[in-house]
């Protein structure tokens, strides 16, 4: 039996509105270099200061991952030649790092499980290249935005645990403010060693590292994949080497990248254009105080506070602006048990939004609507729940109130015994089989009429009402 | 005032003639240029040499400053104007951009002159012949250098081609090719000065100072440059005094060290000689002289030359020629790395071989299994040497040394020894290592006739007694006042 | 110890630097030297000693998260040896 031995380096890019030394801003999707200044393309002279809000960002993703924050920290100098980087060296940090020893507990089948992180670092992110047939392009619009490089120990045993990490960090450090983690936008980026040994070993076998893996899936897939690999290399006897490997969207397979590349020699030394700095001990029990509670203490509080299932709060709070979104509803809500509220949340209402590509925090419906929706529908039983739905999807797109919609629409249900007699007259007239069916004790043969009254009404019967009557009739007289 | 020798005049001066009238800011250009154009063919101070490209200026401005033209050297960036280090790599850069000391020049009236000053290419050496554009030639012996790296600085002033210039000091650049013309200049405290827009060579020890004709424009040029600047993080925020009020004040009773490591073996003995002249002028004028030892002395050569090359390989690994400056690439475009070939190709073609030693020196002592033996050591040692400048400064008010082990030296004499060459920067290397100010003044002439530099250094960010006390001893010699025939 | 030529060599990939075959002899040896010469300091006990990588006793240099004016984009590529469109360009990158 083989183990997976998984260690995750993720890069974020924090959402300051300049970058990390120097006051161009980093605005999403500018022309190409025109966010650029002397310092952050590295120009002949210029020289580096740091922003404190880089600074702070950092400290609080340290503390929200259980990380010791260091008093002292400091930038090195760490050298490679690449075209995106403008000085061929890139300001990191080397040995004293922001934050490190923290960790991240996991849910996994069995309960949690606790994955050790390594350190928290700040950096500058390169600029991007554009590939064209006999050239490459520079543009330096993203060199010099904050990064944040937070290192996993390869405590993670599957591809499942890796996807539940990135999940759960990505859900953390969205909940603080401090990046947008959005993989597609580039600002959340993930690359993945992985090394398989037999199950129980303590010795760590040879690892690839896996790059460009572009969403949570693809970190998921391409381990999945290399396990894999690795694991028919070692039962045939082969050697593993150690390289990088490219993860092929779409041949789904890793691919060599660079195998017994030149040994990497980064030069690390210290910044000498940048004086350390202190974060005293007040200054980081002031930062710990500005941390909002965190997707796993909500969801607990949800639990506890509104009745809901873990299940429930789970899907609720992994999205900060959802979580909040739901409580503002749950808080008017007269009911003590939210889960009426948390049910067309989770349903109707995230289809919804799936619908169009959008969060349900996105979706204009104000809580006074839409908890009178679910009034009308689950207590005053005024429309049917299959009429609900529509009169909710009518709400997201034209933010009227839902009564109005019911009454534009007629949508009404109707409970009134008086007034479905004649279309309950017509459909026993006009299924006859089905009656006899019934007759003969075919009790399935009811729902089918039930189903026949909703159709004739255009689903305002209320079906408990309809039931009830053509029971009667059928069993009675 | 006749218009005719304004060159040669001091700040100070030419500034009592620009308020009283008497002369405007393009009169003293025009007798810059018409020197330069006499002597710049033997000099050679200037890179590129066709006029002084003095910047719009606004004659009746009433700035401190107003009206002075600044002479600058290659490696402070000057907006829109060829900044290029004097190295092949920087061929035709033109920064964006102003160096802080040049924006804060200008915001006091000076008139900053686009034609650059020659220098070692990116300060790498001490003669200026390190240049893509050739050496200068010392003023008061042509057949010798002008020392460096801010050779063409030092010389422009010394032969009146300019009125005040600005250099940088990394381990000796300003102070050295002002001893060996004959002029003053000062290495400021690390931190007093911005080194915003000075293209590193090694950002630790690096300072911008000025080259001038005699104490009181080196104290008025400070009051300019100094202070904190928000663009550079390792800039002190120390408040900037009015420097020339130091200017004669009584020095009687300032306690001065002479450092025995600085009279040792290697010391020219007529160097050695005049310097003790000199500090018998200094007794005289009531500073009392004590015997001190700075034990580590003799590692800071060798500190130096880790630490700046390790800084430098770093600084200099931004030329690649991606953004700027010299690209060079194979003509055949042949199969391989086409990108790797063009760094090496910028680099090997750009880069002088004083660079080259440079960067691969300070790479060797940054790779991997060197760092501790090199860098890392190198640092530590640093330390004690720092240590030993403190200790000293706990006692005394300033320290006394000649400013190099010699005066200059022939055209070509080193240039195929780089480690003789390197310990022509024995005496001021320290200044850099420990951050403290120091500055050279003229102190005599050797009997063929080559000025010779005393180099005063004090406590970080005590400048003031550095002007108090060459001021006091400038205006009881007649060195200042000596001119270089030609 | 001495510097050799083939670890000049590695420094002069690692720098990015070419040198002809003259060049790399006459600067391996002018190294060598060099070395031979720093490596006076090893004499030195540097044990307990604290390393000195910024003389200035100062620290937290910080600017405020504000934007300022970016370089005009002429100025950005004023400079550039090959300019392609609004980008900076240069030989296509192998990975």
């Amino acid at each position: 039996m083989y183990e997976a031995v998984i260690g995750l380096e993720v890069h974020v890019q924090l959402k300051t509105k300049a970058k990390v030394f120097c006051a161009c801003s980093t605005e999403f999707g500018q022309e190409p270099n025109t966010q650029t200044c002397p310092v952050c393309l590295g120009f002949p002279g210029a020289l580096p200061v740091l922003n404190f809000t880089a600074l702070e960002y950092a400290v609080k993703v340290g503390l929200a991952l259980n990380c010791s924050v260091q008093e002292f920290t400091k930038f090195d100098r760490k050298h490679y030649y690449y075209p995106d980087l403008p000085k061929n060296f890139q300001i990191s940090q080397y040995d004293l790092p922001v934050a490190k020893e923290g960790y991240l507990d996991i849910e996994v089948g069995s309960g949690q499980k606790r994955i050790r992180i390594r350190r928290v670092h700040l950096e500058e992110d390169a600029g991007k290249l554009i590939h064209r047939d006999n050239i490459s392009l520079v543009d330096y619009n993203r060199a010099g935005q904050p990064l944040l490089e937070i290192v996993s120990e390869p405590d993670i045993r599957s591809p499942q645990e890796a996807y539940e990490y990135l999940v759960d960090l990505k859900s953390i450090i969205q909940y603080l403010g401090v990046s947008d983690c959005d993989m597609e936008k580039g600002t959340l980026r993930c690359d993945a060693n992985i090394s398989i040994r037999h199950k129980g070993a303590s010795v760590l076998g040879t690892k690839s590292e896996l790059k460009n893996l572009n969403s949570f899936k693809a970190v998921k897939d391409s381990l999945e994949y290399e396990a894999q690999r690795q694991q028919g290399l070692a039962e045939s006897g082969r050697e593993i080497i150690q390289e990088t490997r490219l993860w092929d969207e779409k041949s789904s397979r890793t691919l060599v990248m660079r195998s017994k590349e030149e040994a990497k020699d980064y030069r690390y030394f210290p910044e000498p254009d940048l004086p350390p700095f202190i974060i005293s001990r007040e200054k980081i029990a002031q930062i710990r105080q500005g941390i909002p509670e965190l997707p796993k203490e909500r969801r607990s509080r949800f639990q506890k506070e509104y009745g809901l299932s873990q299940y429930d709060s789970g899907i609720l709070v992994s999205l900060k602006n959802n979580a909040e979104y739901a409580e503002e509803r749950f808080r008017i809500w007269p009911d003590k048990n939210k889960k009426l509220v948390a049910n067309w949340l989770i349903g109707p209402l995230t289809a919804i939004a799936a619908q169009r590509n959008q969060e349900i925090f996105q979706l204009e419906i104000s809580p006074e609507d839409f908890l009178e929706l679910i009034e009308l529908v689950e207590k005053k039983q005024a429309i049917s729940n299959l009429n609900g739905k529509a009169v909710l999807e009518e709400m997201a797109k034209t933010g009227k109130p839902p009564s109005v919609i019911i009454q534009e629409k007629n949508l009404s249900q109707i409970s009134d015994a008086g007034s479905l007699e004649k279309d309950i007259d017509e459909v026993i007239a006009e299924n006859a089989s089905s009656v006899n069916d019934f007759k003969s004790g075919k009790t399935n043969a009811l729902m089918f009429l039930v189903g026949q009254v909703m159709k004739k009404t255009k689903g305002k019967a209320n079906p408990k009402v309809a039931q009830d009557i053509l029971k009667r009739r059928l069993s009675g007289e | 005032m006749p218009t005719s020798d304004l060159n040669t005049k001091t700040v100070v001066q030419l500034r009592s003639s620009l308020v009283s009238g008497d002369i405007r800011c393009s009169d003293i250009i025009t007798s810059l240029e018409e020197k330069a154009r006499r002597t710049e063919a033997e000099v050679k101070a200037y890179v590129r040499f066709d006029g002084l490209k003095a910047s719009i200026y606004a004659p009746q401005d009433d700035k401190p400053l107003s009206g002075i033209p600044v002479s600058v050297k290659d490696n402070i960036c000057t907006e829109g104007e060829n900044t290029e280090c004097c190295s092949k790599v920087l061929a035709g850069f033109q920064p964006p951009y102003d160096a802080t000391v040049i924006k804060k020049l200008r915001e006091a009236g000076a008139v900053i002159l686009g034609t650059k000053t020659n220098m070692d290419e990116f300060a790498f050496g001490s003669s200026t012949e390190n240049s893509c554009f050739g050496p200068s030639h010392n003023p008061w012996d042509l057949d010798r250098v002008v020392g460096g790296s801010s050779g063409g600085s030092a010389a422009a002033v010394a032969s009146d081609e300019a009125i005040i210039a600005l250099g940088s000091d990394t381990g000796g650049s300003i102070r050295q090719p002002a001893s060996f013309c004959g002029v003053v200049g000062l290495k400021p405290t690390y931190g007093r000065v911005s080194r915003y827009g000075l293209i590193a060579f090694a950002s630790s020890l690096d300072q911008i100072g000025p080259i001038t004709k005699d104490v009181g424009d080196c104290a008025l040029c400070m009051n300019f440059i100094s202070g904190r600047d928000p663009h550079d993080s390792t800039c002190a925020e120390i408040e900037v005094p009015d420097y020339t009020k130091s200017l004669g004040e009584d020095i009687k009773g300032v306690k001065a060290a002479i450092p025995k490591e600085y009279f040792v073996e290697g010391l020219d003995p007529q160097v050695k000689s005049i310097l003790y002249e000199a500090i018998n002028k200094l007794k005289g004028l009531g500073v009392d002289i004590a015997s001190v030892s700075l034990p580590h002395t003799e590692y800071a050569v060798p500190v130096y030359y880790i630490i700046a090359t390790a800084e430098a390989s770093s600084n200099l690994s931004r030329f690649d020629g991606v953004q700027y400056g010299l690209r060079a690439e194979d003509k055949e475009q042949g199969a391989g790395n086409r990108l790797v070939s063009m760094y090496k190709k910028t680099r090997g073609e750009g880069f002088g071989d004083e660079a080259k030693r440079r960067v691969l020196l300070g790479t060797f002592s940054l790779s991997h299994g060197y760092y501790d033996a090199y860098y890392l050591r190198a640092l530590k040692v640093r330390t004690l040497i720092k240590n030993d400048f403190g200790a000293v400064f706990g006692d005394y008010d300033c320290i006394i040394t000649p400013t190099s082990p010699s005066v200059a030296f022939r055209i070509g004499e080193k240039s195929n020894d780089p480690l003789k060459m390197y310990l022509s920067d024995i005496y001021t290397i320290s200044a850099n290592l420990a951050g403290i100010p120091a500055i050279s003044v003229p102190c005599g002439f050797t009997k063929e006739g080559l000025p010779v530099g005393l180099q005063i250094l004090a406590k970080p960010f005590d400048e003031s007694t550095l002007f108090k006390i060459a001021y006091a001893y400038e205006q009881s010699t007649p060195w200042h006042k000596m001119k270089a025939k030609i | 110890m001495a510097i050799e030529k083939d670890t000049v060599q590695k420094v002069a990939h690692l720098s990015r630097i070419d040198l002809s075959e003259e060049e790399l002899r006459r600067l391996s040896s002018q190294l060598a030297g060099i070395v031979d010469f720093i490596d006076k300091l090893k004499k030195i006990n540097i044990e307990n000693i604290v390393p000195t990588s910024h003389i200035l006793p100062i620290n937290n240099v910080l600017r405020e998260d504000a934007c300022g004016k970016s370089l005009d984009l002429e100025k950005t590529l004023k400079n550039a040896p090959q300019r392609k469109e609004n980008f900076f360009g240069v030989p296509k990158v192998i990975e």
